[in-house]
């Protein structure tokens, strides 16, 4: 089979919120381990009691970006499982229901609705208010976890988790409070979330790192109900061997992202407001989905109303510019996105939608070169754009 | 040529790819998702999807999934749920094919420069008198002429399908020398929507009021009950209640004052057939089929009978050469020439 080299420049690579390319830094720091260096950690020989080294000073290194104590740093298989045993974790521990936003990722909302939980509303401009949270949680009094994420993968909304984290304590102070900072790890200093909640989950592969490794960070005090049961690893909160090359490019990664993340905040969000001005300047039925103001520097989402995205994504995949719409359902095709949908978007304008979203490779040129495709395969597909 | 090629995870659109590609067409394969409620049957489930991307991977060929399942509940689903409500029996596959393969897969098709849409139909496109009519497929086992009538000879130019020459097992053969997996999956046989399991009636329940209904005589007197005279198709015989004795079948459904006639089969034969909702793929001829005698298919493999159209309007009369079994309304008929080779047009029953 043929495959795709992402690094080649002939493509424009503009789909970081799905997943970011491996850092190459990561990459040769994961090497041994896939190789020599074998050992189990969880053994007692001199090869195990290495890998167990490796494994802890990891730990401290994740907790020092995070700001949270190494033993609240429990290793995952990534983003889902950590949403999942969050919100199940709550729920089967503490018993009560859970409530999240309609906009969460579905490995939060599905948990919330298969646990016949509460959904709130969002605002049209895309985050939460904190003043609507509190008034829904009024009449409740059996919460037992509070699911927020920091940032949305669709659109990049912020969500303003200091003031949720306000809300929830003085409506639901047994609530558990979780934020899923997945799409929020390379845009936001995680040492500004962690004080205000209670559960972060993280995964590598949106931040330069491998995939099938994330990161929960359960606060001290804080029990949920493990999802997996076993050999008792990560103090019996998650079972299962560690995956020790795993977690040394998840802390590679989280390093490097944590080192550059004020520079390149500023470099992308350069980056996203060029595309942004020029595709609406361009096509004036492209109309981008929230304001910048309110959004991370990595992501770019836009409608362009009247027309379909998986036109608009065939004809950007044939000019080699790979970017996305919605989520896809097991089948592979798009769905029409519950994110705009609770923000309140027209059908008109949800089935036009386009993400482009933006990581540490990303170029000034990526840029040029997904504007112009863009804006031919509008033309191409009848929009009106100016030239 | 940039081929455009619906697959729907089955052995025909399979072969098709294969000889796409080896005519050496740049072929893109494409299954639309149509459906995204339950179903274990037909031709979209996720497990076709993954048949139809594997075939794809194997012969090298790129693989998309579209979502037209709101246009496939727009056209189709939502026009069959009506149809039982109101008494007659819909055609959901000619309507699927009409709206979502020949119009909205056209439609995307030339918007991303496709220079045709191929499918695994069995059906031939053939050069008739200088123009391009729709032909039966050439296993006239296979043929499906019928669930595709509706295309235009303007459509005829875009359309493709490269396994309508075929013998359907020479086709698996030609699946299995190359070794793709579908090559002896089984034919789809039922309502791709409705699960095995579900069935029609489980299906529509939760869709539809099911109204209970007196069954009576050819006098008018009452026989039996049924529960849902939205089930009852004209021509049933089983299902009824009534027990054995001599064979009975329904010969009128009348929905509005749930009345259910049965009589013995003589009762079903009609001299003459309405159909409404005419579609005539090639605009010039149908002022030339008035009074004309032509061959009459009433079902998607059924046989064929001959009439004579009558013009009336929008609307047509069939007039049988000899005495026909009633074609349920709702049903589609699929009018061909006096060789039963080429199609001339159709349209669905009324009365």
């Amino acid at each position: 089979m043929n495959s795709v080299p992402l690094h080649n420049r002939e493509y424009v690579y503009l789909d970081h919120a799905a997943t970011s390319p491996v850092r190459v830094e990561v990459r040769s720091a994961m090497e041994p381990y896939g190789d020599v260096m074998y050992a189990n950690p969880s053994g007692s020989h001199r090869f195990a009691r290495e890998a167990r080294r490796v494994i802890d000073e990891a730990r401290d290194q994740v907790a020092s970006v995070i700001g949270c104590a190494p033993g609240e740093v429990i290793f995952t298989s990534g983003g889902t499982e950590g949403d999942n045993s969050a919100v199940l974790g709550s729920v089967r521990r503490h018993g009560g229901r859970a409530v999240c936003t309609a906009t969460e990722h579905h490995a939060v909302l599905h948990c919330v609705e298969h646990t016949n939980g509460v959904v709130v509303d969002v605002t049209s401009e895309g985050p939460l208010s904190p003043d609507h949270l509190r008034s829904v949680l009024t009449p409740l009094d059996d919460i037992s976890v509070v699911s927020v994420m920091a940032v949305n993968n669709e659109t990049g909304a912020i969500n303003d988790i200091e003031h949720i984290s306000r809300a929830v304590r003085r409506q639901a102070p047994n609530a558990v409070l979780h934020t899923d900072a997945v799409q929020a790890a390379c845009w936001i200093d995680l040492r500004t979330l962690w004080p205000h909640v209670d559960v972060l989950t993280l995964s590598a592969h949106k931040f330069g790192g491998p995939k099938g490794v994330g990161v929960m960070v359960v606060r001290d005090g804080i029990t949920l109900e493990p999802l997996i049961f076993g050999g008792g690893q990560e103090r019996d909160r998650r079972s299962g061997t560690h995956n020790v090359a795993g977690i040394v490019g998840t802390t590679v990664a989280l390093g490097l992202t944590d080192e550059n993340r004020c520079a390149e905040v500023k470099r992308v969000g350069a980056l996203r407001d060029d595309l942004l001005k020029r595709l609406t300047q361009a096509i004036p039925s492209a109309v981008a989905s929230i304001s910048s103001s309110v959004g991370v520097a990595g992501i770019a989402h836009l409608c362009i109303v009247g027309l379909e995205s998986e036109s608009l994504l065939y004809l950007l995949d044939e000019s080699r510019v790979c970017v996305s719409a919605a989520s896809a359902c097991a089948s592979g095709a798009m769905e029409p996105s519950h994110v705009l949908a609770a923000m309140g978007f027209e059908r008109d304008r949800i089935r036009g939608s386009l993400r482009f979203s933006f990581g540490h490779t990303t170029t000034q040129s990526d840029i040029d070169l997904a504007v112009t495709a863009t804006i031919a395969a509008a033309a191409r597909l009848g929009a009106v754009v100016n030239t | 040529m940039k081929v455009l090629l619906a697959m729907s995870g089955g052995v025909d659109s399979s072969v098709a790819a294969l000889i796409l590609r080896n005519q050496g067409h740049d072929v893109v394969g494409v299954t639309m998702r149509l459906w995204g409620g339950e179903s274990d049957t037909g031709c979209c489930s996720v497990s076709d999807v993954d048949d139809a991307r594997r075939v794809a991977q194997q012969l090298d060929i790129d693989h998309l999934v579209f979502n037209f399942s709101e246009e496939f509940h727009r056209h189709v689903v939502d026009p069959y749920v009506v149809a039982h409500a109101e008494g007659t029996t819909p055609n959901p596959c000619v309507e699927c094919n009409r709206h979502l393969k020949f119009d909205k897969l056209f439609v995307r098709g030339r918007e991303l420069g496709f220079d045709a849409v191929a499918t695994g139909h069995h059906a031939q496109i053939v050069d008739h008198n200088g123009s391009l009519r729709l032909g039966r497929g050439h296993d006239a086992a296979k043929d499906q002429s019928y669930v595709v009538h509706m295309l235009s000879e303007e459509e005829l130019g875009y359309v493709m399908f490269p396994v309508g020459t075929m013998q359907k097992p020479e086709l698996r053969e030609m699946a299995l020398s190359v070794g793709l997996r579908t090559a002896t999956k089984p034919d789809s046989q039922d309502v791709c929507f409705i699960g095995s399991k579900v069935g029609r009636a489980g299906f529509l329940e939760p869709r539809i009021e099911f109204n209970a209904a007196t069954v009576v005589d050819g006098a008018g007197v009452e026989i039996g009950q049924v529960p849902a005279v939205e089930l009852v198709t004209l021509g049933q015989r089983r299902g009824l209640g009534l027990g054995g004795g001599d064979k009975r079948y329904v010969v009128a459904v009348d929905v509005p004052r749930r009345r259910i006639v049965v009589g013995d089969e003589s009762g079903l034969f009609v001299d003459s057939t309405e159909v409404k909702k005419l579609s005539w793929p090639y605009a010039n001829d149908h002022q030339l089929l008035d009074g004309a005698t032509v061959l009459v298919q009433g079902s998607a493999h059924g046989a064929r009978s001959s009439g004579r159209i009558i013009m009336s309007g929008d609307t047509c009369r069939i007039e049988w050469d000899r005495a026909q079994r009633r074609i349920a309304p709702g049903q589609t008929v699929v009018f061909y020439d006096e060789t039963d080779a080429v199609v001339l047009g159709g349209g669905i029953v009324s009365a």
